[in-house]
């Protein structure tokens, strides 16, 4: 059924609905669990798009096997979404810095609370990001190390690629993931993909993993697929390379699993000139789990992050 | 007055990134400014300007204490400026949600870092800066609550306010709370105005710090005393919502006086010219902060009241 769960008018004529679409068992039983599975938080990321429509899609025709309650909220900040804007549109604020919402001073503190009072007490939280539009992710689950001893076992049946336990911005406190886990709702926070783009295929990788998770919790009692075994950040090492100069980053990279020491990653090309401002190597052997996908790049930007070395 | 840059880095596109500052005497490093972070902040440079050619007179008159070191920073983010855009040209994010920054980090990590290590060591920081909604304060002094924060030396700007507040886990990545770690006095003033220049308050802004250094000794200047400041809490103003969208009408300014009960501002139906709702104070007060665009959603907040106490 789809609800709205906060509302306001805007200036002209409209108004701003974040709405949840729960499936819920026919027959409503004591100690049945509740799955929140959220994304669009950043405007600019779609990946979860179409997760929320192939999961309600997957219910839908096997209705009878749920057993538990399951909202998707496929747009915090719908306008964003809309509008082709990461942030809220107007302030140019980030969604994921203004919780846990509540008092403040545009209507979006207000929604912040709200929403963060609708996910409260359900047995798992997924808020789906696809990074932006500069990086691609592999699927995978990011965590703050101060949840990790909980979130970790829940994160592994998730069929990520790779789990990452760090203080990446989107665990951070005042994100929704620090602020539900903080106030004891278990949330993971999945990226994969890049900004402005929907890869299938990753979509597939970690409904699989949803409908596991699901079934874990005894959410689901259709028949689901084993999920895969993911790494660990703490099995190694993130080395982050940064390049130095401005251009456009040219990728030479052929596999994101398996990269040497000394491997080529990309170049850095000047357009005016002809020539290479900056050969690109990798530092360390592992495996390749954020690439630049943006080309034009300045002093600092993001080339790639590599899980390898180990201790 | 010598005039350096502090940062810079080269760009294909765009020519060379430039962060300049302007150095008035010779010593121990006494007070530094800084000017516009984001690319709307024309009036926090625009009043900058007007520091750099008041000291610069100074300068020559000698009237600049012997041993003390004045530097302003007049614009951090050119690019941003120059084609209109708030947050960082490519990836908008905030500077000012940027510190410590990160020497080796992504571009706008390396522009705080820079800037956090050519600008500390200052006994005295003043941050010219702007708030997140649209509107207009009261001019004041803004102070963090860090443990570390002197209300009483917020008093020698001779504005009629000062502000403290308790940071949020965001507010944490401002220069205001960096400079502040590194042991810096810092002060962030508030006036009207952020988009266009208003001569009005940035005559008072100038005359705050002049007053201020001429009370610090570190400049020989003569000027009149100014307000004795109230110090405020921020959690202690009186927020008012509206509860309609529509075009706005506001009836008070900053300074202004409010009865309780009193018809305050107008919400206008969009295309139909008719007051759809009266706001009005729910106490009597002072405006402190008055929302100044055409246009409001529902859930706004369109004053910021100091409450009377009653007599
Ligand atoms: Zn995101």
């Amino acid at each position: 059924m789809l609800e709205t769960v906060a509302s306001f008018a805007l200036p002209v004529g409209e108004r701003v609905n974040i709405k949840r679409n729960r499936l819920a068992p026919k027959e409503q039983a004591e100690g049945q669990k509740r799955i929140a599975v959220v994304t669009g938080i950043h405007g600019d990321e779609l990946e979860g798009q179409y997760v929320c429509y192939e999961l309600i899609r997957r219910i839908n025709r096997n209705y009878t096997e749920l057993n538990g309650i399951v909202d998707v909220y496929p747009a915090m900040n719908p306008l964003g979404v809309d509008a082709v804007n990461r942030h809220i549109p107007m302030y140019e604020l980030d969604m994921n810095r203004m919780f846990p919402g509540g008092e403040g001073g545009t209507p979006w503190e207000h929604v912040a609370g709200q929403v963060i009072d609708d996910i409260c007490g359900a047995d798992l939280c997924i808020d789906i990001h696809s990074s932006d539009i500069f990086l691609r992710e592999i699927p995978q689950v990011r965590i703050n190390p101060e949840y990790a001893s909980k979130l970790l076992p829940l994160a592994k049946q998730l069929n990520a690629d790779f789990i990452w336990v760090g203080n990446s911005s989107a665990v951070r406190p005042s994100s929704l993931s620090h602020t539900l886990n903080s106030r004891g709702t278990p949330c993971l926070v999945v990226e994969m993909g890049a900004g402005m783009r929907i890869t299938k295929e990753y979509g597939e990788q970690l409904l699989d993993g949803i409908f596991a998770v699901m079934a874990k919790l005894g959410i689901w009692t259709g028949r689901v697929k084993g999920v895969s075994n993911p790494m660990v950040s703490t099995d190694g090492e993130v080395t982050v390379i940064h390049c130095e100069k401005s251009g456009v980053f040219i990728p030479d990279i052929q596999h994101w699993t398996g990269i040497f020491e000394g491997d080529h990653i990309g170049d850095i090309i000047n357009a005016y000139t002809g020539e290479i401002e900056e050969e690109i190597f990798s530092p360390v052997s592992g495996t390749v789990f954020t690439m630049r996908e943006y080309p034009v790049v300045s002093p600092g930007s993001l080339i790639a992050r590599i899980l390898g070395g180990g201790r | 007055m010598i005039k350096e840059e502090i940062y810079k880095y080269d760009s294909v596109y765009r020519g060379d990134f430039t962060v300049s500052a302007y150095r008035f005497n010779k010593g121990d490093k006494a007070c530094c400014i800084v000017g516009s972070m984001r690319g709307n902040e024309i009036q926090q440079m625009y009043i900058c300007s007007k520091l750099i050619k008041a000291l610069g007179e100074l300068e020559r008159q000698c009237r600049i204490s012997y041993g003390h070191e004045i530097t302003v920073v007049p614009c951090i983010n050119p690019f941003s400026m120059n084609i209109e855009k708030r947050f960082w040209s490519t990836d908008g994010r905030d500077i000012n949600r940027s510190f410590p920054g990160n020497a080796s980090g992504e571009p706008v990590q390396r522009v705080a870092a820079e800037l956090l290590s050519k600008i500390s060591g200052f006994q005295y920081g003043i941050h010219f800066t702007s708030f997140y909604m649209p509107g207009d304060f009261i001019p004041h002094v803004r102070m963090l609550e860090t443990g570390r924060e002197n209300t009483s030396l917020a008093n020698l700007f001779g504005l009629p306010y000062v502000v403290v507040r308790k940071p949020r886990p965001f507010e944490e990545t401002t220069l205001n709370y960096n400079w502040q770690l590194n042991n810096t006095s810092a002060f962030s003033i508030y006036t009207n105005e952020t988009e266009h220049i208003d001569e009005e308050s940035a005559g008072i802004a100038v005359a705050s710090v002049l007053r201020f250094l001429s009370r610090m000794g570190i400049i020989k200047y003569q000027c009149h005393g100014g307000y004795i400041a109230t110090t405020l809490d921020e959690e202690g103003l009186m927020p008012v919502y509206c509860t309609k969208g529509g075009i706005y009408r506001g009836l008070k300014r900053p300074g202004d006086e409010a009865e309780h009960g009193e018809v305050i501002a107008h919400i206008l139906h969009p295309y139909e010219n008719t007051v759809i709702e009266e706001v009005k104070a729910p106490c009597s007060g002072i405006v402190f902060f008055a929302h100044n665009a055409p246009l409001a959603s529902e859930n706004s907040v369109v004053y910021k009241l100091i409450r009377r106490l009653k007599n």
